[in-house]
């Protein structure tokens, strides 16, 4: 089976209309990736990263300067409908819609679109609906809606076509928490919920990409600059993880001296309140469980415990040089 | 995965376009809209035309220039209605760029949402020629009209506007601004070209010429011999002279050029959509809104 998303020194180079409107962009240089089906793929990157682009092209919206696009083994430059058919999209902070219309309506609409069965929609719209929330707003018109109601109709509008591979441009920007989580969950869930489905994300956000996705491709002045699974993406960074415990009624530290993996440690003990507090430094992680019953095992009580890692915020300084603000 | 049928998408998009053109809940606006427009312009026409003449409607070349400017209104408002529909969906609604992606016909998307325009021109179209015939004198005479000749003319004329919307449709893809702009001149071109309110043979030979490839001077000559016949006769009669150039070519062969001609301009439309579709994607002119 093809690949659910595949580019080919995928390039795409703006020119301004005139020399005096600017430079020419870059905006994705010889692009490379390979999307499995069934992946939760983030690409995470700056603003004018070129994400939107990527998007664009994928999704055909825009052409590629050079290189090649296939989405499910098509090529999106000339296989358009036969894409079209497999695909859908959605930008964040999308208010789109037609005001007239109510949100059911609306809704239906689309899914007319990609020819989905009139009665398989509308109970595809409804259980949606009830997903985020917007149960109540189906007989509203869509231009009362509230711009985060909008927004979550459109992620609707994104899934309501039965799509085999979803474009996410970003798709919790502006939203509020909950609504965001809300988005989170589902786009997890339903790629979790058949093997076929795809989705391909673009965010800024950290915490997003860790937290949702299977791969991430790092991207920042068109160009991927590391792509892999959140935490071999870590592991590239030469940090260690720590381990810091606080402890009641330790025995002693010696037993901690032939664990396997633990670097060093140091430990401080507080005899006003009884207790321990030990800091660990790990060189592998696996020796956590060992620590942890080391200490057990001498007859103290574990208080508190706290790892800290790498995150993907390092992992982004060490390979773009800045952070991602 | 479906397959999107197209007379579906015609029927779901001229409902989508129902729900946004009839504003039933204000009858008032929509009859002001439907009927007492059309008339106004119609009769701005008719006075401009009795200053000029001297006051005298009940003649043939009155009944001439009459129907032409009804039918006109087809032109326009088919030719307005796609460049709007494109326009709305890209500035005011946003959905253009979700429309595009959506694995339909696109051109019969906008016909669909066209579908409902051209429906209520062809009742303002209607009152305007009854207007014509009740208080002008307009010499249309229900029992010599030739029913065939004038609905396969509708049709085919139809069609062909239509079809240049299409076009239209393709290049308001990439100016955004300036399609109003562009399908106001086609308007007019077609206005002054295609015999609506004035014979193409009072033009300069090489406008005629243009004249002569144009569908709707055909479809003009076409629906005033289904609709009018004694005063294209008349006209033939009395002048001294072949007022519109086609006296002498049969109804057959008129229709045969009716044909021909949006055959003609049905290639080169799709072409223009190609093309402009290719240079939008090439452009990423698609979803991109001009900010006024
Ligand atoms: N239509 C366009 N014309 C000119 N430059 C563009 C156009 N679209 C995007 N760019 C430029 O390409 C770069 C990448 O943009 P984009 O893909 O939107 O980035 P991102 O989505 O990661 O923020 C930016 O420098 C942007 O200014
Ligand atoms: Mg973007």
């Amino acid at each position: 089976m093809p690949h659910a998303v595949e580019t080919q020194s995928l390039t795409r180079i703006f020119r301004p209309k005139k020399k005096k409107e600017g430079s020419v962009v870059t905006a994705l240089d010889s692009v490379d990736l390979r999307i499995e089906r069934g992946e939760l793929f983030g690409v995470l990157g700056p603003n004018g990263a070129g994400k939107t682009t990527l998007l664009k092209i994928l999704s055909t919206l825009l052409l590629p300067t050079s290189g090649k696009a296939y989405v499910a083994g098509l090529d999106v430059e000339k296989d358009l409908t036969a894409v079209r058919e497999r695909i859908n999209m959605v930008s964040g902070g999308e208010i789109s819609g037609y005001g007239l219309l109510t949100v059911r309506e609306n809704l239906w609409m689309f899914s007319q679109f990609y020819g989905i069965k009139s009665k398989e929609a509308h109970a595809r719209i409804e259980e949606l609906l009830a997903r985020f929330g917007l149960s109540s707003k189906a007989k509203a018109k869509v231009r009362t809606l509230s711009t985060g109601e909008r927004q979550k109709m459109n992620v609707i509008r994104g899934f309501v076509t039965n799509p085999e591979i979803v474009f996410l441009d970003e798709p919790t920007l502006g939203l509020d928490v909950n609504a965001a989580r809300a988005v989170r969950d589902f786009v997890m869930d339903w790629v979790q919920s058949d093997r076929n489905r795809t989705v391909l994300l673009t965010t800024h956000y950290m915490m997003e990409a860790d937290e949702l996705c299977d791969r991430i491709a790092i991207i920042d002045g068109g160009k991927i600059l590391a792509c892999d699974t959140p935490n071999n993406l870590k592991k590239t960074v030469k940090m260690n993880t720590t381990l810091t415990l606080s402890v009641y009624g330790l025995g002693g530290i010696n037993g901690f001296d032939n664990i396997p993996g633990l670097n060093s440690y140091t430990s401080y003990k507080d005899v006003e309140s009884g207790t321990t507090k030990l800091r660990f430094v790990l060189e592998d992680e696996s020796c956590v469980s060992e620590i942890v019953s080391e200490v057990v095992s001498k007859g103290s009580r574990i208080m508190s415990l706290q790892k800290t890692e790498p995150t993907l915020e390092d992992v982004f300084i060490k390979l773009v040089g800045r952070g991602l603000a | 995965m479906a397959v999107t049928n197209n007379l579906k998408v015609f029927k779901d998009s001229a409902w989508l376009g129902w729900q946004m053109e009839a504003n039933w809940t204000d009858p008032f606006l929509f009859l002001t809209y439907s009927i007492v427009k059309p008339i106004a312009g119609t009769l701005i026409l008719v006075l401009m035309y009795i200053v000029v003449t001297g006051g005298e409607t009940a003649n043939a070349f009155f009944s001439y220039m009459y129907v032409g400017n009804a039918m006109y209104m087809f032109v326009a408002e088919v030719l307005f209605g796609v460049t709007w529909v494109i326009h709305d969906d890209r500035e005011h609604y946003m959905t253009l760029k979700q429309v595009y992606i959506a694995p339909m016909n696109f051109y019969m998307y906008i016909m669909g949402r066209s579908a409902i325009k051209i429906a209520i021109t062809s009742f303002g179209v209607f009152i305007t020629i009854l207007f014509g015939v009740v208080a002008l004198d307009v010499a249309i005479d229900l029992t010599s009209i030739d029913w065939p000749l004038l609905a396969l003319s509708l049709v085919l004329g139809l069609a062909s506007i239509c079809i240049l919307g299409l076009a239209l449709g393709g290049v308001s893809f990439l100016t955004a601004k300036h399609s109003i702009g562009i399908n106001e001149g086609l308007a007019g071109v077609f206005y002054v070209l295609s015999g609506v309110v004035f014979p193409i043979t009072i033009l300069p030979t090489w406008a005629e010429s243009i004249s002569r490839f144009l569908p709707v001077t055909y479809w003009m000559e076409a629906v005033r011999r289904g609709m009018e016949p004694g005063v294209m006769r008349e006209l033939a009669d009395t002048s001294g002279y072949d007022v519109t150039g086609m006296s002498n070519v049969s109804d057959l062969t008129i229709m045969l050029y009716l044909l021909i001609s949006v055959g003609v301009f049905f290639a080169l439309s799709i072409g223009v959509f190609r093309i402009a579709d290719y240079i939008a994607r090439k452009k990423g002119k698609i979803d991109w809104t001009t900010a006024y």
